[in-house]
């Protein structure tokens, strides 16, 4: 009968398990109290919680090109510079002037009264050695490159081949504690407006001598610092951070703490916001775009954002890039009737576009692109017949299937169809986004295709010398004009901002003659906040002002 | 027995490294170049890209590759990831997360699934078996991301029955049930109509019949006699089940905000990370390669006629 015991022993295994489930609940619920799981209602009193994912690297200034890394140095340091939560506008934060007279040599004087989380003052040498080690290559730091090759020197210490035969940018140099002067490799009009990007932040000496701990647990200058006692960077959990009682910027938090809590889906965090468990999320999921609005009723959130919803096209492609072709592409662009689009998909939150570069931007104009972004039927079938008409007979406008972009491909086909013909624009659907970036970055499409921007500084030359230059690391669509060229070579070398601007719109005048893409909308953010805070907002970057939030 | 054991567990080494090898190859003919792939949509920094390309001696042949990682992995070394983070503490978080989901699933696939099957097998063609029947077809035609997003919102969310989501890097015990019950279900569901069948069979079976005319108790018939042989079937497929429980759950995991291994693969498999991806799917071949053994050693048990020499 050897048999029958193992028999009992196998259905106790299975009785065995339930029990430890049983146990487990009551026993972890307590746990729970402690935080990590449930929202505001875990932590410490005057704390909030936000949705965030694991930062991919340690927590260097120039080491993360991702909303998870980007966060916590946000909230860790400050530069020079600081954004305006509403504008987006640059606001000095430690800087007290950034001086130049010909955009190449500045002359940057750091104000007084600013220390680091333990208690080291911030100098021009902290600015120094941080951008100094941020730009060497041998430091492996993955965001250096598009921002520190403006600085003389930079191809010393960043050497397309070989090692490194300088440590030091000979453009950087101290003056005195509190100056230090910048020389950059050419004029660039939009370099003050990018120092308040997180890249260009300073580091204590604590971080020189061991970069790989201090990432871990970085000590920066900004309006919070590390809250070790609750957790710290606990690794795909969560990061806490409290407030800096001895911050010299003017944007004090409200808050005492936030903690970045690492969801794996925004599906996740959304049920969790809804649930109240968690306070504040960025971003709305696609399966809840429809709904949020009124599963979350006053907590829903919208804020106008940097960024814009584009149709591209692919004028490396014989047939789009023939001579004449742009008054096709100009009549499909009066064929779009935007603003009923917008009003039907986005419930009117999104704004037709009139402009390559968002509202806000500097040089923003509403009526530079004139009758191009107007709805007009009878001139976009003239155009498109002027020109031709729609290479291959039919237009496709190709998207990822796994975003919120089918519907709206979608609309803007219809608007077309109406307007040209039926059977004239049609969606070309991907199945996942990085099929089609692939298809399109190598210049491999033969239709139309969907295409966003999002700015990181508020300068024309973000969104456009960075996407329609010949040659630019972004330009998809291999948009290639002398005249555009010349115009924005000149406006990012101008030696001062007004200048600069007016080439610009010279520069996006050519664009309306060429029309290198189709401008249609500016997106907003969509995020969402628990009953447990308020005052939730979010920049024209799409970050929450984490400063402003406050602790019911 | 022992020597059969013995010339089992002998069997998995050449299968281990067989298979860490397999998925090395597959994981390094992905294509593409991971490096310039963590730049997202930007264009990548060529220097960035040339200098830890050298450091995890990506521009060196496979086979030299797989020499560096596999004498790593027998010094007990996992590697480490792009980011400089050791694998073996992403393993230590994940896998322990996974057991516990698995082990909630099981015991639930075990009990209802077994307790459904044999019910509706003792009662073939009445309401019960009729109703049983309809219930897990329904549960096996409907995806799992449905059910799941269902149960959550309304086990979870509205009726507040269960605790909707994980918190992430260590649910608890109670976090992990609802997951655990959608996870089950499915399996639940072949465990229960595999039960039913082998049961209905195995009624009419000559020594179930002897049993009863030797005047045992029904209970003692049912238990004793026909479940025993009955399970033959089942505990096959609950033993390979585990490991899909484990590895597999990875939409499971996602809706329910639990960070396990399925997600763990997925997401080093997106970034070509072999050494996440071998590591964790090496632990997972270990645990599939236990499970059978142990799969095979229960014939024995509940059929004495199985002997292992």
């Amino acid at each position: 009968m050897r048999g029958t015991t193992r028999v009992k022993w196998v259905v106790g295994v299975a009785v065995l398990g339930l029990a430890a489930t049983a146990c487990g609940s009551s026993s972890d619920d307590k746990k729970d109290d402690k935080g990590g799981g449930g929202g505001s209602n875990g932590l410490p009193a005057g704390y909030f919680s936000a949705y965030s994912t694991e930062p991919q690297n340690p927590l260097q200034p120039a080491n993360s090109n991702e909303t998870g890394g980007f966060y916590p140095l946000q909230l860790m340091f400050r530069g020079l510079y600081t954004y305006d939560s509403k504008t987006g506008q640059p606001v000095p934060a430690m800087a007290e002037s950034v001086e130049s007279t010909d955009s190449i040599n500045y002359t940057v004087k750091i104000k007084s009264g600013w220390t680091f989380h333990n208690g080291e003052p911030v100098t021009a040498k902290s600015y120094v050695d941080a951008w100094n080690w941020g730009a060497l290559s041998t430091n492996k730091q993955i965001n250096a490159s598009p921002w520190f090759e403006k600085i003389e020197g930079y191809d010393a210490v960043h050497p397309k081949e070989g090692a490194p035969t300088s440590k030091e940018l000979t453009g950087l140099k101290v003056v005195d504690d509190k100056t230090f002067t910048i020389k950059l490799v050419q004029a660039y009009s939009s370099f003050k407006a990018s120092l308040g990007y997180v890249v260009y932040s300073p580091l204590p000496q604590e971080f020189f001598k061991d970069p790989a701990k201090y990432g871990e647990a970085p000590i920066g200058n900004g309006p919070f610092q590390l809250d070790s006692a609750n957790g710290g960077w606990n690794h795909k959990k969560s990061l806490t951070v409290k407030k800096f009682d001895k911050y010299a910027g003017d944007d004090k938090p409200k808050s005492n703490g936030v903690q970045l809590q690492f969801y794996t889906s925004y599906d996740a965090g959304y049920t969790a916001l809804r649930d109240n468990k968690l306070d504040v999320i960025d971003q709305i999921p696609t399966s809840a775009i429809g709904s949020f609005k009124k599963d979350l009723g006053e907590r829903a959130i919208e804020a106008p954002q940097f960024s814009i919803q584009k149709i591209g096209f692919p004028l490396y492609d014989a047939g789009w890039g023939a001579p004449g072709k742009e008054k096709v592409r100009a009549g499909l662009s009066m064929a779009i009737d935007r603003a009923s689009i917008v009003k039907a998909i986005y419930k009117g939150a999104e704004q037709p576009a009139t402009d390559w570069l968002a509202p806000n931007i500097p040089g923003y104009s509403k009526d530079i692109t004139g009758e191009l972004t107007k709805y007009d039927p009878v001139k976009a079938k003239q155009l498109v017949k002027d020109g031709g008409g729609i290479p291959g007979g039919k237009l496709t406008i190709a998207t990822n299937a796994d975003g919120p972009h089918k519907e709206w491909v979608t609309a803007v086909c219809n608007s077309i169809n109406e307007v040209i013909g039926q059977g004239s624009c049609e969606p070309k659907l991907y199945p996942e986004f990085g099929v089609a970036r692939k298809d399109i970055s190598g210049k491999k499409m033969t239709g139309a295709y969907r295409t966003g921007w999002r700015g990181d500084y508020p300068f024309p030359d973000n969104f456009l010398a960075d996407v329609y230059q010949t040659g630019a690391a972004s330009n998809d669509s291999g948009y290639s004009s002398p005249v555009f060229d010349d115009l924005a070579k000149r406006a990012s070398a101008a030696s001062d901002q007004t200048q600069a601007i007016q080439l610009w719109q010279d520069a996006e005048k050519q664009m309306v003659k060429d029309v290198p893409s189709i401008p249609l909308w500016y997106y907003v953010t969509k995020g969402g906040s628990s009953t447990k805070v308020s005052n939730v907002q979010f920049d024209p970057y799409g970050n929450p002002v984490w400063t402003e939030v406050t602790v019911k | 027995m022992g020597r059969y054991v013995v010339r089992r567990l002998l069997q998995m080494i050449p299968v281990f490294i067989g298979t860490t090898f397999l998925i090395y190859y597959m994981v390094y003919q992905l294509g593409g170049d991971p490096i310039s792939a963590m730049f997202g949509d930007k264009g990548a920094d060529p220097v960035f890209v040339r200098l830890k390309r050298e450091e995890f001696h990506l521009n060196d042949p496979l086979i030299v590759q797989y020499w560096y990682y596999i004498t790593d992995l027998l010094q007990g070394n996992f590697g480490t990831s792009f980011n400089g983070r050791p694998v073996a503490e992403e393993l230590k978080r994940a896998f322990p997360v996974s057991i516990r989901l698995a082990m909630i699933a099981f015991a639930i696939e075990v009990v209802i699934g077994v307790g459904l099957g044999l019910l509706s097998g003792l009662r073939r063609g009445k309401l019960a078996d009729t109703m049983v029947l309809a219930g897990t077809l329904v549960v096996i035609s409907i995806p799992v991301f449905v059910l799941g997003t269902v149960a959550q919102f309304w086990l979870g969310s509205e009726w507040g029955i269960f605790e909707a989501t994980a918190s992430v890097g260590d649910p608890t015990w109670s976090q992990l049930v609802l997951p655990g019950l959608v996870l089950g279900s499915l399996s639940l569901a072949f465990v229960a109509r595999l039960t039913r069948t082998s049961v209905a069979e195995n009624m009419r079976a000559d020594y179930v019949r002897t049993a009863t005319a030797k005047g045992l108790p029904r209970r003692r018939v049912v238990t004793r006699h026909l479940l025993r042989n009955s399970l033959i079937p089942v505990v096959t497929f609950l033993g390979a089940d585990l490991g899909a429980l484990m590895a597999g759950a990875i939409v499971t995991e996602g809706i329910f905000n639990v960070d396990g291994v399925g997600r763990l693969i997925y997401l080093a498999v997106t970034k070509h990370e072999s050494s996440t991806v071998v590591g964790a799917v090496a632990a997972l071949v270990m645990i599939y390669l236990v499970m059978n053994l142990i799969v095979d050693l229960l014939y024995a048990v509940l059929d004495p006629r199985i002997r292992y020499a």
